[in-house]
């Protein structure tokens, strides 16, 4: 509203069709109104996020705090120091950690057989086409697909059996616990990488290394010395987007692991599942704080490496 | 990920091995030689021994789930037939498979939603934003971008209740559904949307046609629509795969899209379920690949308006 004097580049772009129209307001009157129109169109948007992000945000975090009547209480919260569910907070860090370690450096492996490759050259089109599709295949679908690839009765476990005699599962079906989500989990973990670092390495320039080797450097010198500190940020920031990318990942575990709860996901299902029965609605939302705490730091160490990975980029 | 292509403009200035003739200032002659052991003057990227080695390991790895997908649809008692992707379409089945197409349907009309949310909710709030309240662009990005650190399982506990009252008050149809999946596709759909904005002059081209006598609608639709659509139209696609993927959501306030339904008909007909997982990969192949193509052709055009 106080643009009247200040908008001189767009007052006569509005007064002009204005005059020519013949309108009786002089050039000034519409700009308050449309001003406060304009606010106005910021409104469902606005209403939009607060009841469907930010509603559900608040109740998730703070129904943890909630006692059965609504009164305010810590004891919930409690809830997250008991050995079962500090067991699987641990298994859900141990899994996200090692399957986004397995995963970035698959992913690098992938980005640095690319490296050299002009953007448009077919192979680099297809892995990236090929990435964008698998990052993307998640949840039941790539549950199916293990269990028709290393299932009881999957193809890779029936050839190893007739062929070699080699029974993996004889140490228990392992594919429906936690282990059983470690391939499953790697399988969209990698795509990921190469979406992420696949730009940074692409930054890495041709002719910092022209000028290492003027300077009488070597190839793996120049790795050590340019190519490796230049990418170590990029990669610790897609380590970090793997990790959290595991570790809010539920679909897949939900699918695998039909009964039990060996991850902090599946545990909210029980405690969200169960509430009709036992009334323990607000475990699943002291859980879902302690998942909105973790994601929080992961968030927060990701945009400090990134600042600094953001340096090199071109 | 498309607007990630699509902002970074032709990264490599030349090819790798085009590098032969550039007079560089020459290497010492032992290394020299090292260099051209492939036959050309080596850039940073491997040799094609390393290449290919990575190429057959993780291409056979990958292929590998997808391959025991197909042998399994395949099967048929000792050998392999066709049988069960004909039993699909038999008219007998249509009974058991029931659940199968209603989550399809019901997948399709959130899909639906979604991207009437996308394209009348978010789009001209970010073109207002754009060219009204530039001093919003930020806050409106980190909100944007929000749900992609908020686990769906997190949204869930808070969604649930919400959901309650939404029932109570319009019944348990399953479009509302599309609003909650509004937000989980929200950060791909602005980061689509936004490059497409950065790439086209969108404050120049509304003041021009305010000058010419336009009308906000006009300019929303005949202007700054066509312009943008290449970004309109990845993310209408983005938002598209991310619904016909979505599971949790669903899967936890009690409703059946497609992925739900998958799980439910694989405990009585897993062949089927996995046929049509296999075909809605393809579909989302097909999709993302016209995100592609989108992306290349909004690009091209960018640059060509750009000087």
């Amino acid at each position: 509203m106080t643009t009247v004097s200040e908008g001189t580049p767009t007052a006569p772009a509005v007064g002009v069709p204005a005059r020519h129209e013949g309108r009786p307001d002089p050039a000034r009157a519409p700009r308050p109104r449309t001003g406060l129109l304009a606010a106005l169109g910021l409104v469902p948007f606005a209403a939009y996020v607060l009841l469907f992000l930010a509603l559900p945000t608040a109740l998730a975090v703070g129904t943890g705090f909630l006692d059965r009547d609504g009164g305010f209480t810590w004891h919930n919260l409690s809830a997250l120091g008991d050995p079962v569910i500090l067991r699987t907070f641990g298994a859900s860090l141990w899994l996200s950690a090692l399957t986004a370690l397995i995963g970035a450096v698959l992913g690098a492996a992938v980005c640095y057989a690319l490296l050299g490759l002009r953007s448009g050259h077919p192979a680099r089109t297809l892995v990236e086409a090929a990435s964008s599709v698998l990052a993307q295949f998640g949840g039941v679908t790539l549950a199916f697909a293990f269990i028709a690839t290393i299932g009881l009765q999957g193809m890779v476990t029936v050839w190893l059996r007739d062929s070699f005699g080699l029974d993996i599962f004889a140490s228990g079906a392992w594919i429906y616990d936690v282990p059983g989500l470690i391939a499953p989990y790697v399988y969209f973990q990698v795509p990921l990488m190469v979406i992420t670092f696949l730009p940074a390495l692409a930054g890495l320039q041709r002719q910092w290394y022209e000028a290492a080797l003027t300077l009488g450097d070597t190839r793996a010198g120049f790795w050590r010395h340019v190519g490796l500190p230049v990418l170590a940020p990029s990669f610790l920031a897609s380590l970090l987007l793997l990790f959290a990318n595991a570790f809010s990942s539920f679909a897949t575990a939900a699918a695998l692991a039909s009964q039990g709860a060996q991850i902090v996901p599946l545990q909210i299902r029980a405690a969200l599942v169960s509430e009709t029965v036992l009334g323990r609605q607000n475990l699943a939302g002291a859980l879902a704080l302690g998942m909105v705490v973790v994601m929080a730091v992961v968030m927060w160490l990701y945009s400090l490496v990134q600042r600094r990975a953001a340096r090199w980029q071109p | 990920m498309s607007a990630a292509d699509v902002a970074q403009p032709a990264p490599v200035p030349q090819p790798a091995t085009g590098a032969a003739p550039e007079p560089h200032a020459a290497p010492p002659a032992e290394r020299g030689r090292t260099e051209r052991r492939h036959g050309q003057v080596r850039g940073l990227g491997p040799g094609p021994v390393t290449r290919w080695a990575v190429a057959i390991v993780v291409g056979g790895l990958f292929a590998l789930p997808i391959l025991s997908m197909l042998e399994f649809t395949l099967r048929d008692g000792d050998g392999h037939s066709l049988a069960r992707w004909a039993a699909l379409l038999d008219p007998d089945n249509a009974a058991r498979y029931a659940p199968l197409w209603q989550g399809l349907r019901n997948s399709l009309v959130l899909a639906a939603v979604t991207v009437a949310i996308v394209l009348l909710l978010l789009a001209p709030t970010m073109i207002l934003v754009t060219l009204r309240f530039p001093a919003l662009r930020r806050p409106l990005e980190l909100v944007a971008l929000l749900p992609i650190s908020l686990p769906a399982i997190v949204l869930v506990v808070g969604l649930a209740p919400v959901y309650l009252f939404i029932g109570r008050t319009f019944g348990t149809g399953v479009w509302p559904l599309a609003l909650a999946y509004g937000v989980t596709a929200m950060p791909y759909a602005y980061r689509a949307i936004q490059a497409s904005i950065d790439a086209t002059g969108v404050r120049t081209l509304a003041e021009a046609a305010r000058t010419l006598g336009a009308g906000w609608p006009t300019v929303l639709l005949r202007v700054l629509a066509p312009n943008l659509r290449g970004g309109l139209l990845a993310a209408s696609l983005i938002s598209v795969a991310v619904v016909l993927g979505e599971f949790t959501i669903a899967s936890l306030l009690a409703r059946q899209n497609l992925q739900t339904a998958l799980l439910v008909v694989n405990r009585q007909d897993a062949y089927a379920a996995v046929i049509l997982s296999l075909l809605s990969l393809l579909l989302v192949l097909v999709l993302l690949l016209l995100i592609g193509r989108v992306g290349a052709r909004g690009g091209r055009g960018a640059r060509t308006e750009g000087p």
